[in-house]
C-alpha cells in the first residue's frame, strides 16, 4: 500500500470516530477538541511533514496534501495544516519543535514582522492579521525580516497581544501584535535558503487547496445523498434533469480540484501552486453555490451540516492568497514571457517558470 | 470517479518526450517562417490542408500510434499526444486527417476485416485519402437511435438510401463511414445498426454545402440515393455499430482539441497583457492559465487510462464539458478586456482571431455531443436512484 493510502486511511478512520458534526459545532463555540487533537498527535499525523531525524515521518508534500484533503472532508476543527507548516519552518531553520498545536505567521501577503537584535535576544515588531488558531495554540512560528535576512522564530502565544477574530466558518483567525515581544537567541535562527515569507504563503496555499478539495468532495457527497432522499412532485429531486445537470457540473468541478491538488503536490512549485489555488478557489465558489441550491432551505440552516463545508470553502479560498492574488501573480509572470512563451511554460517538465 | 480514488496517482508526461516535442516545434517554426500555414483557432475543424497532413505523415507524426504494417510508426499514445497538442497550440491546419486518424483508423483496426485494414489504413497513413463521419441526420442529433438511413441487402453488398447532415469536410474528403440501419430494431432501438464505408464519388451520392453563420464551408448534407457498397465494406459484424460508436467516445472526448481550439487567441492575450500590464488582463491571463493547466493534466490522466485499456467514458465526458466551456468562456473573457468592433476583415491579427472565435464559439459546446448530453452521461454515473 502506498504512503498516500495509509495516511488517508488512518486520518479517515480517526476523524470518523472523533470528528462528528457535533464536534465541529462545539469547536465553533470555542471548545478545544482535545481528544481529537491528542489522537492526531499520537498517530504522528501532526508531524508528518517532519523528517524522521526530528521525530516525523518524512512524508512527501503530495501525501500530506492527501491527508489534509481527508481532514477537509470532515471539516476537522483543528490547526492540523498550521502545525504541519510550523514544523516544516522550524525544521528547515534547525529549531526544536515544541509540543502541542502550533500556528504560523504572517499569513497575509502585506503583513511584515521585523526581527531586531536586542543584546543576544531578538525584539519583534509588527502585526500579523488573520492568523489561524493563534488564540488556541501554545506557540506561534514566525517568519520575519532581520537586518541580515530572513529569520524564523518560536514565540509563546501568551506573550503576544492577540485579538480574537473568526473567519466565515467560525474558525479562529486572530490578529497578533508582536510589538515588544522578545525571544531568546535559542528560539530563533536564520531561515534556510529558499525559505521565506513567500515560501510560507506558497505552502500555506497548497494546504488550503487540499483542505478545499476535501470540502468540495463533502458538498458533492451531501448533495447527491439529498438529491436521492428528498422527494418532491412524487419523486426524488435527483430524477429531475435540472438537478442532474447541476450535480454533473459539481462532479466536473470536484474532478478538476482533485487533479489540480494532485498536480500541485507533485511539483510543490510556485507556478503550480498558483494554478491550483486559482482553479480550486473557482471550484469552491461554483460547488458551494450549487450545493446550497440543491439543498434549498434546509441547507442554509445551522442544524444541517452543509455549512460546515461551504462556510469553510468561502473562507479558505481567501486564505494564503485569493484567486485574484494568485491569478494576478501568475499572469504577471506569463506576460513577461511573451505570446510565444505561454505554451512552453505550460508544457515545461520543470514546471511553470515563476520567480519568488 | 477515478480522480477521487485514494489509490489514484495522477500520471505525468515523461520528460523523455521533450526531444520529440522539440522536433515538432522546430518543424512548426519552419512552416511558419516559410508561410506553410497561418495560425488559426479551431484549425482542427476548419483548417483543411491535405498538403500539411502529408507533411506530417512523411515525418511519421500523423498516424504514429498505428502498427507499422498499416503505415504507422508504433509510437506511444503519449508521443502522439505531444505531437497533437503542439499542433493544436500552434493553430496548425490538421482538419483533413483529424477525425479520420482519431476515430476512423482505430475503428477499422479494432473491428474492420483484413480487406478494410489492408486497403484503407496504409492510404490514410500516407494522407492520400481522407474520411468524413456520417452519424447525424436531420432527425437524429443527440438521439442517434433515430437514424433512418437504411442499407438494404442485395447480391454482393448493400444499397444505401437516406441523408446525413453536418458531414464535416464531405465536399473534400474521399470516404464516409455511414452509420445506418441494416436490420429492424426488433424491440431494442440501438440494435440493427451497421457502419458502411462509402466512396463519396460513388454514383447516387450528392454532397450539398451547408454554410456556417460565419460564411465558412465545412458542413454538408450528404444524400444517398441507391448507393451500392460492396459486402466487405461493412465494418465488423452487421448490427454492431452502436457498440462500435460507444467504444470511440473516450478517445473522441478527452483529447486536447477539446480545450485547445482557442489557444492562439489566449496567446494573443499574453501580448495584450504584456503591452500595458493592466491588472485585469494579467489576472485573466493567470486565471485562464490555471484552467488550461488543470485541463491538460486531466487529459493526460485520461490518456493514461485509455492506454491501460480502460474506458473512462464518464471522465472523458467531464473533461469535454469542462474543456469546451473553458474555450467558450475564454473568448468572452478576452473579448471584454479589449473592446473593438470585431470583424473578420480587420487588419489586426488579434481582431481577426477574435472575430472568428466569436462566430465559432457556439459550436465548441455542441460538437461531439452537447454539454447537456454529456452531463446526462455524468449524472447517470453518480449513483442517482
Amino acid at each position: 500500500m502506498s504512503t498516500k493510502i495509509i495516511l488517508t486511511h488512518s486520518v479517515d478512520k480517526l476523524l470518523r470516530s472523533l470528528c462528528p458534526p457535533e464536534a465541529v459545532n462545539a469547536a465553533e463555540r470555542g471548545q478545544w477538541p482535545a481528544e481529537l487533537w491528542t489522537a492526531l498527535e499520537h498517530a504522528g499525523l501532526t508531524r508528518a511533514w517532519l523528517s524522521e531525524d526530528v521525530g516525523g515521518s518524512g512524508v512527501g508534500v503530495g501525501d500530506v496534501l492527501a491527508m489534509l484533503r481527508t481532514a477537509g472532508r470532515f471539516a476537522a476543527p483543528v490547526p492540523l495544516a498550521e502545525t504541519l507548516l510550523a514544523g516544516w519552518l522550524l525544521e528547515s531553520a534547525g529549531l526544536p519543535i515544541p509540543e502541542g498545536p502550533l500556528t504560523v505567521a504572517p499569513v497575509t501577503a502585506g503583513d511584515r514582522i521585523q526581527f531586531r537584535k536586542a543584546g543576544s535576544a531578538w525584539r519583534l515588531s509588527g502585526i500579523a492579521r488573520h492568523v489561524p488558531w493563534a488564540s488556541q495554540v501554545r506557540h506561534l512560528v514566525v517568519i520575519g525580516q532581520a537586518e541580515d535576512g530572513c529569520q524564523v522564530g518560536v514565540v509563546e502565544a501568551s506573550r503576544c497581544r492577540i485579538s480574537a477574530g473568526k473567519n466565515l466558518a467560525g474558525e479562529p483567525r486572530d490578529s497578533v501584535d508582536f510589538d515588544a515581544v522578545t525571544i531568546g537567541a535559542q528560539d530563533a535562527a536564520p531561515a534556510a535558503p529558499g525559505i521565506s515569507q513567500g515560501a510560507l504563503l506558497q505552502r500555506g496555499a497548497l494546504s488550503r487547496v487540499a483542505l478545499m478539495t476535501g470540502a468540495l468532495e463533502k458538498v458533492m457527497e451531501l448533495s447527491l445523498r439529498y438529491a436521492n432522499d428528498r422527494v418532491q412532485f412524487g419523486k426524488p429531486i435527483g430524477k429531475f434533469q435540472t438537478v442532474q445537470q447541476q450535480l454533473a457540473v459539481m462532479a466536473g468541478e470536484v474532478a478538476a480540484a482533485c487533479v489540480a491538488t494532485d498536480a500541485a503536490g507533485q511539483t510543490n512549485g510556485l507556478g503550480e501552486t498558483a494554478c491550483a489555488k486559482v482553479r480550486v478557489g473557482e471550484a469552491a465558489g461554483t460547488v458551494a453555490a450549487l450545493g446550497h441550491q440543491i439543498h434549498a432551505a434546509i441547507g442554509i440552516t445551522y442544524e444541517h451540516t452543509l455549512h460546515h463545508s461551504t462556510r469553510r470553502l468561502w473562507s479558505w479560498r481567501e486564505e494564503f492568497g485569493a484567486e485574484a492574488d494568485w491569478a494576478g501573480y501568475l499572469g504577471h509572470w506569463i506576460a513577461q514571457l511573451g505570446p510565444d512563451g505561454l505554451w512552453p511554460a505550460m508544457t515545461s517538465p520543470a514546471g511553470i517558470p515563476v520567480d519568488a | 470517479m477515478i480522480f477521487q480514488d485514494a489509490g489514484f496517482s495522477l500520471p505525468e508526461l515523461s520528460s523523455d518526450l521533450e526531444g520529440l516535442r522539440g522536433e515538432v516545434r522546430a518543424f512548426i517554426r519552419e512552416e511558419l517562417r516559410t508561410g506553410g500555414f497561418v495560425p488559426e483557432c479551431n484549425a482542427w475543424m476548419e483548417g483543411f490542408s491535405p498538403e500539411f497532413s502529408r507533411k506530417l505523415a512523411q515525418r511519421g507524426w500523423m498516424s504514429m500510434t498505428w502498427p507499422k504494417r498499416y503505415g504507422g510508426r508504433e509510437r506511444s499514445a503519449f508521443e502522439n499526444f505531444v505531437v497533437n497538442e503542439e499542433l493544436l497550440a500552434a493553430g496548425a491546419p490538421v482538419a483533413a486527417h483529424w477525425a479520420g486518424v482519431r476515430q476512423t483508423g482505430p475503428l477499422f483496426m479494432r473491428f474492420g476485416n483484413d480487406s478494410i485494414k489492408d486497403f484503407f489504413l496504409p492510404r490514410m497513413a500516407r494522407a492520400e485519402i481522407f474520411f468524413s463521419i456520417g452519424l447525424s441526420e436531420p432527425d437524429a442529433g443527440s438521439d442517434l437511435a433515430q437514424v433512418r438511413t437504411q442499407a438494404r441487402k442485395v447480391d454482393g453488398g448493400w444499397v444505401i438510401n437516406g441523408r446525413k447532415i453536418w458531414s464535416s469536410g464531405a465536399h473534400r474528403t474521399d470516404y464516409m463511414v455511414v452509420f445506418c440501419r441494416t436490420a429492424a430494431a426488433d424491440g431494442d432501438r440501438r440494435a440493427g445498426f451497421s457502419q458502411l464505408i462509402v466512396d463519396l464519388k460513388a454514383p447516387g451520392i450528392t454532397v450539398r454545402p451547408i454554410y456556417m453563420m460565419s460564411g465558412a464551408h465545412h458542413f454538408n448534407e450528404t444524400i444517398f440515393d441507391d448507393v451500392f457498397v460492396a459486402e466487405d465494406r461493412l465494418v465488423g459484424e452487421p448490427g454492431s455499430a452502436w457498440t462500435q460508436v460507444l467504444s470511440e467516445l473516450g478517445h473522441e472526448r478527452s483529447g486536447p482539441e477539446r480545450f485547445l481550439s482557442i489557444f492562439p487567441l489566449v496567446a494573443q492575450l499574453v501580448r495584450l497583457a504584456a503591452a500595458d500590464r493592466d491588472v485585469r488582463k494579467t489576472a485573466t491571463l493567470g486565471q485562464l492559465t490555471a484552467r488550461l493547466w488543470t485541463l491538460r493534466r486531466m487529459s493526460v490522466a485520461l490518456l493514461t487510462l485509455l492506454a491501460e485499456g480502460r474506458s473512462p467514458e464518464v471522465e472523458a465526458a467531464l473533461v469535454k464539458d469542462l474543456g469546451t466551456r473553458f474555450e467558450r468562456e475564454s473568448v468572452e473573457l478576452i473579448r471584454a478586456l479589449a473592446p473593438a468592433q470585431w470583424s473578420t476583415g480587420a487588419a489586426d491579427e488579434f481582431e481577426v482571431l477574435m472575430a472568428k472565435c466569436l462566430l465559432a464559439a457556439p459550436a465548441f459546446t455542441l460538437r461531439g455531443g452537447t454539454n447537456e448530453i454529456l452531463r446526462n452521461v455524468i449524472a447517470r454515473s453518480l449513483g442517482l436512484r
